[in-house]
Protein backbone atom coordinates (compact mmCIF):
# COMPACT_ATOMS: atom_id res chain seq x y z
CA UNK A 1 0.00 0.00 0.00
CA UNK A 2 1.67 3.28 -0.93
CA UNK A 3 2.33 5.94 1.62
CA UNK A 4 -0.63 8.57 2.15
CA UNK A 5 -0.56 12.07 3.99
CA UNK A 6 -3.54 13.25 5.77
CA UNK A 7 -4.34 16.84 6.08
CA UNK A 8 -6.77 19.20 7.71
CA UNK A 9 -6.31 22.37 6.17
CA UNK A 10 -8.59 24.81 8.03
CA UNK A 11 -8.72 27.62 5.01
CA UNK A 12 -9.70 27.13 1.44
CA UNK A 13 -6.78 28.87 0.30
CA UNK A 14 -4.84 26.55 2.34
CA UNK A 15 -6.46 23.38 1.16
CA UNK A 16 -6.42 24.73 -2.48
CA UNK A 17 -2.63 25.25 -2.68
CA UNK A 18 -2.55 21.46 -1.83
CA UNK A 19 -4.44 19.72 -4.00
CA UNK A 20 -2.89 22.66 -6.70
CA UNK A 21 0.77 20.94 -5.88
CA UNK A 22 -0.13 17.53 -6.16
CA UNK A 23 -2.40 17.31 -8.83
CA UNK A 24 -3.76 14.11 -9.56
CA UNK A 25 -2.01 12.79 -6.08
CA UNK A 26 -4.24 14.37 -3.94
CA UNK A 27 -7.84 14.45 -3.90
CA UNK A 28 -10.22 16.27 -1.14
CA UNK A 29 -11.80 14.45 1.31
CA UNK A 30 -15.32 15.19 2.67
CA UNK A 31 -17.75 12.06 3.95
CA UNK A 32 -15.38 9.53 2.65
CA UNK A 33 -18.30 7.17 1.82
CA UNK A 34 -17.17 7.21 -2.19
CA UNK A 35 -12.92 8.09 -1.99
CA UNK A 36 -11.78 5.89 0.70
CA UNK A 37 -13.54 2.83 -1.34
CA UNK A 38 -12.03 3.47 -4.69
CA UNK A 39 -8.79 4.49 -3.20
CA UNK A 40 -8.60 1.25 -1.46
CA UNK A 41 -9.68 -0.40 -4.60
CA UNK A 42 -6.60 1.09 -5.80
CA UNK A 43 -7.27 3.17 -8.99
CA UNK A 44 -6.82 6.48 -7.40
CA UNK A 45 -3.48 5.23 -5.21
CA UNK A 46 -3.94 8.81 -3.77
CA UNK A 47 -0.29 10.45 -1.98
CA UNK A 48 -3.15 12.87 -0.17
CA UNK A 49 -6.15 13.27 1.30
CA UNK A 50 -7.09 16.88 2.20
CA UNK A 51 -9.86 16.88 4.74
CA UNK A 52 -12.35 19.48 3.69
CA UNK A 53 -14.93 19.17 6.70
CA UNK A 54 -12.38 21.89 8.86
CA UNK A 55 -13.32 24.80 6.40
CA UNK A 56 -16.00 27.28 7.54
CA UNK A 57 -16.95 28.21 4.37
CA UNK A 58 -17.75 24.50 3.29
CA UNK A 59 -19.92 23.93 6.39
CA UNK A 60 -22.52 26.82 6.15
CA UNK A 61 -25.95 25.62 6.40
CA UNK A 62 -28.36 28.82 6.37
CA UNK A 63 -31.90 29.62 4.39
CA UNK A 64 -33.33 33.32 4.42
CA UNK A 65 -36.17 34.14 2.20
CA UNK A 66 -34.45 37.22 0.32
CA UNK A 67 -31.55 34.61 -0.82
CA UNK A 68 -32.44 31.32 -0.65
CA UNK A 69 -29.92 28.29 0.56
CA UNK A 70 -26.72 28.18 1.04
CA UNK A 71 -25.80 24.63 1.63
CA UNK A 72 -21.40 24.23 2.47
CA UNK A 73 -20.41 21.30 0.46
CA UNK A 74 -19.27 19.31 3.36
CA UNK A 75 -22.89 19.34 4.95
CA UNK A 76 -23.48 15.79 5.81
CA UNK A 77 -26.73 14.45 4.31
CA UNK A 78 -28.47 14.07 8.13
CA UNK A 79 -28.25 17.88 8.77
CA UNK A 80 -29.69 18.11 5.44
CA UNK A 81 -32.55 16.13 6.09
CA UNK A 82 -33.42 17.08 8.94
CA UNK A 83 -33.00 21.02 7.85
CA UNK A 84 -36.55 22.58 8.30
CA UNK A 85 -35.93 24.82 5.79
CA UNK A 86 -35.10 22.20 3.48
CA UNK A 87 -37.95 20.00 4.13
CA UNK A 88 -40.68 22.33 3.63
CA UNK A 89 -39.25 24.46 0.67
CA UNK A 90 -36.73 22.25 -1.09
CA UNK A 91 -38.09 18.43 -0.23
CA UNK A 92 -36.52 17.08 -3.14
CA UNK A 93 -33.23 17.99 -1.81
CA UNK A 94 -34.17 16.36 1.40
CA UNK A 95 -35.75 13.12 -0.23
CA UNK A 96 -32.27 13.22 -2.25
CA UNK A 97 -29.97 13.21 0.65
CA UNK A 98 -31.53 10.66 3.00
CA UNK A 99 -31.49 8.35 0.68
CA UNK A 100 -27.95 7.79 -0.05
CA UNK A 101 -26.93 4.87 2.01
CA UNK A 102 -27.86 3.88 5.77
CA UNK A 103 -27.85 5.78 8.90
CA UNK A 104 -24.05 5.23 9.28
CA UNK A 105 -23.46 6.76 5.08
CA UNK A 106 -25.89 9.82 6.13
CA UNK A 107 -23.53 10.55 9.11
CA UNK A 108 -20.75 10.76 6.62
CA UNK A 109 -21.99 11.45 3.30
CA UNK A 110 -22.03 15.04 1.97
CA UNK A 111 -24.48 15.98 -1.09
CA UNK A 112 -21.19 17.82 -2.41
CA UNK A 113 -19.29 14.87 -2.34
CA UNK A 114 -22.43 13.15 -3.65
CA UNK A 115 -21.67 15.26 -6.88
CA UNK A 116 -18.18 15.73 -7.01
CA UNK A 117 -18.32 11.98 -7.51
CA UNK A 118 -19.54 12.54 -10.54
CA UNK A 119 -22.31 9.66 -10.91
CA UNK A 120 -25.12 9.62 -13.07
CA UNK A 121 -26.95 7.83 -10.50
CA UNK A 122 -26.38 10.49 -7.47
CA UNK A 123 -29.13 10.92 -5.36
CA UNK A 124 -29.24 14.94 -5.05
CA UNK A 125 -27.93 15.95 -8.09
CA UNK A 126 -31.34 15.72 -9.78
CA UNK A 127 -32.73 17.88 -7.38
CA UNK A 128 -30.50 20.16 -7.49
CA UNK A 129 -30.78 20.84 -11.31
CA UNK A 130 -34.45 21.21 -10.94
CA UNK A 131 -34.24 23.44 -7.91
CA UNK A 132 -31.71 25.77 -10.36
CA UNK A 133 -28.88 24.88 -8.14
CA UNK A 134 -25.37 27.13 -8.70
CA UNK A 135 -22.18 25.53 -7.70
CA UNK A 136 -19.71 28.01 -6.58
CA UNK A 137 -16.53 26.79 -6.63
CA UNK A 138 -12.72 27.85 -6.23
CA UNK A 139 -9.63 27.52 -6.99
CA UNK A 140 -6.11 28.69 -7.60
CA UNK A 141 -7.49 31.42 -10.48
CA UNK A 142 -10.03 32.31 -8.11
CA UNK A 143 -14.11 31.80 -7.76
CA UNK A 144 -16.30 30.88 -10.10
CA UNK A 145 -19.91 29.46 -10.26
CA UNK A 146 -21.59 26.65 -12.08
CA UNK A 147 -25.07 25.62 -12.70
CA UNK A 148 -25.96 22.13 -11.11
CA UNK A 149 -26.88 21.19 -14.67
CA UNK A 150 -23.56 21.50 -15.96
CA UNK A 151 -21.36 20.11 -13.09
CA UNK A 152 -21.53 16.94 -14.21
CA UNK A 153 -19.86 15.99 -17.73
CA UNK A 154 -19.46 12.37 -17.87
CA UNK A 155 -19.07 9.57 -15.40
CA UNK A 156 -17.10 10.04 -12.75
CA UNK A 157 -16.08 13.56 -14.31
CA UNK A 158 -17.23 17.01 -13.14
CA UNK A 159 -16.41 20.66 -14.31
CA UNK A 160 -14.06 20.75 -11.24
CA UNK A 161 -10.57 21.80 -12.85
CA UNK A 162 -7.52 20.40 -10.80
CA UNK A 163 -7.24 22.36 -7.75
CA UNK A 164 -10.43 23.31 -7.76
CA UNK A 165 -12.88 22.49 -4.42
CA UNK A 166 -16.64 22.59 -4.54
CA UNK A 167 -17.23 25.60 -1.65
CA UNK A 168 -20.84 25.52 -1.39
CA UNK A 169 -24.25 25.17 -3.64
CA UNK A 170 -26.87 27.86 -3.65
CA UNK A 171 -30.52 27.25 -4.38
CA UNK A 172 -32.75 30.49 -5.13
CA UNK A 173 -35.89 31.00 -2.67
CA UNK A 174 -38.80 29.10 -4.02
CA UNK A 175 -41.29 31.33 -5.70
CA UNK A 176 -44.67 31.63 -4.16
CA UNK A 177 -47.17 28.48 -5.14
CA UNK A 178 -44.34 25.85 -5.75
CA UNK A 179 -42.93 22.94 -5.02
CA UNK A 180 -40.75 19.76 -6.23
CA UNK A 181 -40.40 16.27 -5.34
CA UNK A 182 -37.51 13.09 -6.22
CA UNK A 183 -38.15 9.21 -6.96
CA UNK A 184 -36.21 7.03 -7.72
CA UNK A 185 -36.34 3.25 -8.19
CA UNK A 186 -34.62 0.73 -6.50
CA UNK A 187 -35.23 -3.33 -6.08
CA UNK A 188 -35.18 -2.87 -2.73
CA UNK A 189 -36.70 -1.06 0.25
CA UNK A 190 -33.28 0.56 1.75
CA UNK A 191 -29.31 1.06 0.92
CA UNK A 192 -29.00 0.68 -2.99
CA UNK A 193 -28.24 2.74 -5.91
CA UNK A 194 -30.92 4.26 -8.20
CA UNK A 195 -31.94 2.22 -11.24
CA UNK A 196 -33.88 5.65 -12.49
CA UNK A 197 -33.95 8.28 -10.64
CA UNK A 198 -36.31 11.85 -10.98
CA UNK A 199 -37.12 15.31 -9.94
CA UNK A 200 -39.92 17.58 -10.66
CA UNK A 201 -39.52 21.09 -9.61
CA UNK A 202 -43.47 22.60 -10.53
CA UNK A 203 -44.73 26.58 -10.26
CA UNK A 204 -48.61 27.26 -10.27
CA UNK A 205 -50.71 30.24 -11.13
CA UNK A 206 -52.21 32.19 -8.03
CA UNK A 207 -55.26 30.38 -8.82
CA UNK A 208 -53.10 26.95 -8.59
CA UNK A 209 -54.88 25.69 -11.94
CA UNK A 210 -52.77 26.60 -14.48
CA UNK A 211 -48.77 25.33 -14.29
CA UNK A 212 -46.95 28.72 -14.78
CA UNK A 213 -43.10 27.02 -14.92
CA UNK A 214 -42.32 23.50 -14.46
CA UNK A 215 -38.67 21.37 -14.20
CA UNK A 216 -37.92 17.69 -14.69
CA UNK A 217 -34.56 16.13 -14.27
CA UNK A 218 -33.98 12.65 -15.04
CA UNK A 219 -30.66 10.40 -13.27
CA UNK A 220 -29.47 6.76 -14.47
CA UNK A 221 -30.25 7.01 -17.49
CA UNK A 222 -27.37 8.72 -19.56
CA UNK A 223 -23.52 9.66 -18.92
CA UNK A 224 -24.80 12.46 -16.91
CA UNK A 225 -28.10 13.37 -14.98
CA UNK A 226 -31.06 14.97 -17.77
CA UNK A 227 -32.63 18.07 -18.05
CA UNK A 228 -35.50 17.29 -19.74
CA UNK A 229 -36.34 20.59 -21.32
CA UNK A 230 -39.30 19.18 -23.62
CA UNK A 231 -41.01 17.82 -20.25
CA UNK A 232 -40.81 20.95 -18.60
CA UNK A 233 -42.57 22.54 -22.07
CA UNK A 234 -45.32 20.62 -22.14
CA UNK A 235 -46.06 21.46 -18.64
CA UNK A 236 -45.57 24.86 -18.84
CA UNK A 237 -49.02 26.92 -19.24
CA UNK A 238 -51.05 23.73 -18.85
CA UNK A 239 -53.37 22.69 -16.30
CA UNK A 240 -51.68 19.71 -14.35
CA UNK A 241 -54.13 17.09 -15.95
CA UNK A 242 -53.56 13.20 -17.01
CA UNK A 243 -53.19 14.28 -20.26
CA UNK A 244 -50.63 16.86 -19.85
CA UNK A 245 -48.74 15.14 -17.31
CA UNK A 246 -48.64 12.09 -19.84
CA UNK A 247 -47.14 13.81 -22.57
CA UNK A 248 -43.77 15.24 -19.95
CA UNK A 249 -43.26 11.40 -19.26
CA UNK A 250 -43.13 10.61 -22.49
CA UNK A 251 -40.64 13.45 -23.46
CA UNK A 252 -38.61 12.02 -20.19
CA UNK A 253 -38.31 8.34 -21.63
CA UNK A 254 -38.11 10.20 -25.03
CA UNK A 255 -34.74 11.98 -23.34
CA UNK A 256 -33.57 8.96 -21.39
CA UNK A 257 -30.36 7.17 -22.86
CA UNK A 258 -30.18 4.57 -20.45
CA UNK A 259 -27.32 1.52 -20.97
CA UNK A 260 -28.31 -2.04 -20.15
CA UNK A 261 -26.23 -3.70 -16.96
CA UNK A 262 -27.45 -6.13 -14.53
CA UNK A 263 -29.44 -3.10 -12.31
CA UNK A 264 -31.96 -2.58 -15.66
CA UNK A 265 -32.53 -2.85 -19.28
CA UNK A 266 -32.22 0.02 -21.84
CA UNK A 267 -36.37 -1.23 -21.95
CA UNK A 268 -37.48 -0.71 -18.82
CA UNK A 269 -35.07 1.98 -17.48
CA UNK A 270 -36.36 4.22 -20.45
CA UNK A 271 -40.63 3.22 -18.93
CA UNK A 272 -39.32 4.13 -15.71
CA UNK A 273 -37.96 7.49 -16.60
CA UNK A 274 -41.84 8.45 -17.63
CA UNK A 275 -43.07 6.77 -15.00
CA UNK A 276 -40.92 8.65 -11.88
CA UNK A 277 -41.55 11.69 -14.17
CA UNK A 278 -45.49 11.03 -13.96
CA UNK A 279 -45.25 10.58 -10.26
CA UNK A 280 -42.93 13.63 -9.20
CA UNK A 281 -44.81 15.86 -10.98
CA UNK A 282 -47.79 14.48 -9.50
CA UNK A 283 -46.05 14.78 -5.78
CA UNK A 284 -44.94 18.19 -6.36
CA UNK A 285 -48.83 19.51 -7.52
CA UNK A 286 -50.13 17.55 -4.73
CA UNK A 287 -47.86 19.45 -2.01
CA UNK A 288 -48.83 22.77 -3.42
CA UNK A 289 -52.32 21.89 -2.81
CA UNK A 290 -51.43 21.01 0.67
CA UNK A 291 -49.12 24.30 1.41
CA UNK A 292 -52.30 26.41 0.30
CA UNK A 293 -54.44 24.88 3.22
CA UNK B 1 6.83 9.10 2.73
CA UNK B 2 4.61 7.48 5.11
CA UNK B 3 2.86 10.17 7.99
CA UNK B 4 2.48 8.76 11.39
CA UNK B 5 1.14 11.03 13.75
CA UNK B 6 -0.33 10.86 17.40
CA UNK B 7 -4.03 11.36 17.43
CA UNK B 8 -6.03 12.09 20.55
CA UNK B 9 -9.31 11.00 20.91
CA UNK B 10 -11.96 9.90 23.63
CA UNK B 11 -12.80 6.34 23.53
CA UNK B 12 -15.18 5.11 25.74
CA UNK B 13 -14.77 8.34 27.94
CA UNK B 14 -11.07 7.38 28.40
CA UNK B 15 -8.55 9.87 27.08
CA UNK B 16 -6.39 8.25 24.46
CA UNK B 17 -3.45 9.20 22.36
CA UNK B 18 -2.95 6.65 19.51
CA UNK B 19 0.27 6.54 17.35
CA UNK B 20 -1.18 6.27 13.65
CA UNK B 21 -0.12 6.05 9.88
CA UNK B 22 -2.02 8.65 8.42
CA UNK B 23 -2.60 5.11 5.91
CA UNK B 24 -5.11 3.30 8.72
CA UNK B 25 -8.70 3.84 9.09
CA UNK B 26 -10.46 4.20 12.50
CA UNK B 27 -11.31 0.69 12.20
CA UNK B 28 -7.28 0.14 12.04
CA UNK B 29 -6.65 2.13 14.53
CA UNK B 30 -9.27 0.77 16.99
CA UNK B 31 -8.49 -2.62 16.75
CA UNK B 32 -4.50 -2.42 15.52
CA UNK B 33 -3.61 0.52 18.20
CA UNK B 34 -5.96 0.99 20.74
CA UNK B 35 -6.32 -2.78 20.88
CA UNK B 36 -10.24 -2.79 21.16
CA UNK B 37 -11.00 -5.56 18.78
CA UNK B 38 -14.87 -5.71 19.30
CA UNK B 39 -15.44 -3.82 15.99
CA UNK B 40 -14.75 -6.06 13.19
CA UNK B 41 -14.16 -5.76 9.86
CA UNK B 42 -16.81 -6.65 7.14
CA UNK B 43 -17.17 -5.45 3.55
CA UNK B 44 -14.75 -2.08 3.77
CA UNK B 45 -17.42 -1.13 1.52
CA UNK B 46 -19.91 0.69 3.68
CA UNK B 47 -22.45 -1.93 3.06
CA UNK B 48 -22.40 -4.18 6.18
CA UNK B 49 -22.51 -2.25 9.23
CA UNK B 50 -20.09 -4.36 11.03
CA UNK B 51 -17.85 -2.00 11.89
CA UNK B 52 -19.88 0.68 13.08
CA UNK B 53 -19.21 2.85 16.48
CA UNK B 54 -20.14 6.02 17.33
CA UNK B 55 -18.47 9.46 16.50
CA UNK B 56 -19.60 12.31 17.55
CA UNK B 57 -22.84 10.93 18.80
CA UNK B 58 -23.80 9.72 15.22
CA UNK B 59 -22.74 6.41 14.21
CA UNK B 60 -20.51 5.30 11.12
CA UNK B 61 -18.98 2.66 9.43
CA UNK B 62 -15.30 2.82 10.43
CA UNK B 63 -13.68 1.40 7.91
CA UNK B 64 -15.28 4.46 5.86
CA UNK B 65 -13.10 7.06 8.80
CA UNK B 66 -9.72 8.22 8.38
CA UNK B 67 -8.38 7.27 11.72
CA UNK B 68 -6.62 11.07 11.37
CA UNK B 69 -10.21 12.51 11.44
CA UNK B 70 -10.24 11.03 14.98
CA UNK B 71 -8.71 14.06 16.11
CA UNK B 72 -10.53 15.26 18.87
CA UNK B 73 -13.29 13.17 18.47
CA UNK B 74 -15.42 11.07 21.50
CA UNK B 75 -15.58 7.55 20.21
CA UNK B 76 -18.10 4.71 21.55
CA UNK B 77 -17.52 1.26 20.90
CA UNK B 78 -19.11 -2.04 21.30
CA UNK B 79 -16.93 -2.42 24.53
CA UNK B 80 -17.93 0.98 25.94
CA UNK B 81 -21.81 -0.51 26.13
CA UNK B 82 -21.49 -2.64 29.59
CA UNK B 83 -21.07 -1.15 32.70
CA UNK B 84 -18.14 -2.85 34.62
CA UNK B 85 -19.72 -6.38 34.48
CA UNK B 86 -23.52 -5.18 33.85
CA UNK B 87 -24.38 -5.56 30.59
CA UNK B 88 -26.27 -2.74 28.83
CA UNK B 89 -29.98 -3.65 28.60
CA UNK B 90 -29.07 -4.31 24.58
CA UNK B 91 -26.46 -6.54 25.29
CA UNK B 92 -28.62 -8.71 27.71
CA UNK B 93 -31.70 -8.70 25.32
CA UNK B 94 -29.97 -9.82 22.14
CA UNK B 95 -28.31 -13.12 25.00
CA UNK B 96 -31.83 -13.57 25.82
CA UNK B 97 -33.80 -13.49 22.46
CA UNK B 98 -30.24 -15.52 20.82
CA UNK B 99 -30.54 -12.12 18.43
CA UNK B 100 -27.09 -14.00 17.34
CA UNK B 101 -25.35 -17.26 15.58
CA UNK B 102 -21.69 -16.51 14.66
CA UNK B 103 -21.70 -13.47 16.27
CA UNK B 104 -19.25 -11.29 13.41
CA UNK B 105 -22.43 -8.99 12.83
CA UNK B 106 -23.37 -8.23 16.96
CA UNK B 107 -20.78 -5.78 17.47
CA UNK B 108 -22.29 -3.60 15.24
CA UNK B 109 -26.16 -4.21 15.26
CA UNK B 110 -25.30 -3.46 19.24
CA UNK B 111 -23.69 0.18 18.97
CA UNK B 112 -25.92 1.14 15.59
CA UNK B 113 -29.20 0.31 17.88
CA UNK B 114 -27.29 1.98 20.64
CA UNK B 115 -27.36 5.09 18.21
CA UNK B 116 -30.99 4.29 17.89
CA UNK B 117 -31.99 4.09 21.01
CA UNK B 118 -30.35 7.17 22.38
CA UNK B 119 -32.45 9.26 20.47
CA UNK B 120 -35.63 7.87 20.64
CA UNK B 121 -35.88 5.05 23.60
CA UNK B 122 -39.49 4.10 22.16
CA UNK B 123 -38.97 3.43 18.29
CA UNK B 124 -41.58 1.45 16.02
CA UNK B 125 -40.48 -1.84 14.80
CA UNK B 126 -40.33 -0.25 11.27
CA UNK B 127 -38.43 2.07 13.00
CA UNK B 128 -35.58 -0.09 14.20
CA UNK B 129 -35.63 -1.94 10.90
CA UNK B 130 -35.03 1.51 9.04
CA UNK B 131 -31.81 2.27 11.40
CA UNK B 132 -30.24 -1.13 11.52
CA UNK B 133 -30.81 -1.15 7.32
CA UNK B 134 -26.99 -0.79 7.21
CA UNK B 135 -26.25 -3.86 9.52
CA UNK B 136 -26.51 -6.90 7.49
CA UNK B 137 -26.68 -10.47 9.34
CA UNK B 138 -26.38 -13.61 7.68
CA UNK B 139 -27.51 -16.11 10.12
CA UNK B 140 -30.49 -14.65 12.00
CA UNK B 141 -32.69 -13.14 9.69
CA UNK B 142 -33.32 -10.49 11.88
CA UNK B 143 -36.58 -10.60 13.58
CA UNK B 144 -35.20 -11.96 16.74
CA UNK B 145 -32.27 -8.34 16.54
CA UNK B 146 -35.65 -6.66 16.19
CA UNK B 147 -37.20 -8.28 19.15
CA UNK B 148 -34.08 -7.82 21.14
CA UNK B 149 -34.30 -4.33 20.31
CA UNK B 150 -37.22 -3.59 21.38
CA UNK B 151 -37.26 -5.39 24.55
CA UNK B 152 -33.84 -3.04 25.39
CA UNK B 153 -36.06 0.22 24.73
CA UNK B 154 -38.98 -1.32 26.86
CA UNK B 155 -36.04 -1.74 29.68
CA UNK B 156 -34.82 1.55 29.38
CA UNK B 157 -37.78 3.07 29.37
CA UNK B 158 -38.77 0.95 32.53
CA UNK B 159 -35.60 2.16 33.87
CA UNK B 160 -36.07 5.71 33.66
CA UNK B 161 -39.07 5.01 34.88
Amino acid sequence: MKPLEYHAPTSLDEAISILKAEGSQAAALSGGTDLIIQNRARPLDLAHMVDIKRIPELNVLEYDAKNGLRLGAAVPCYKVAEYEPIVRLYPALAEGAELIGSIQIQSRATVGGNICNGSPAADTICALIVLSAICAIRGPDGNRDVPAVDFMVGPGETALKPGEILVEMRLPPPPAQSSNAYLRFIPRNEMDIAVVCAAANITMDDKGVTCTAATVAIGAVGPTPILVQAAGAVLTGAKLDAAAIAKAAKAASAAARPIDDHRGTVEFRTHVAGVLTRRTVELAAQRIKEDAK
Amino acid sequence: MSTNRMVSTTINGEDMALIIDDRMTLLDALRDRAGLTGTKEGCLSGDCGACSVIMNDRVVDSCLVMAAEAEGAAIVTVEGLADGTELHPLQRRFLEQAALQCGICTPGFLVTAKSLLDRNNNPSAAEIRLWLAGNLCRCTGYDKIIRAVEGASADLRAAKG
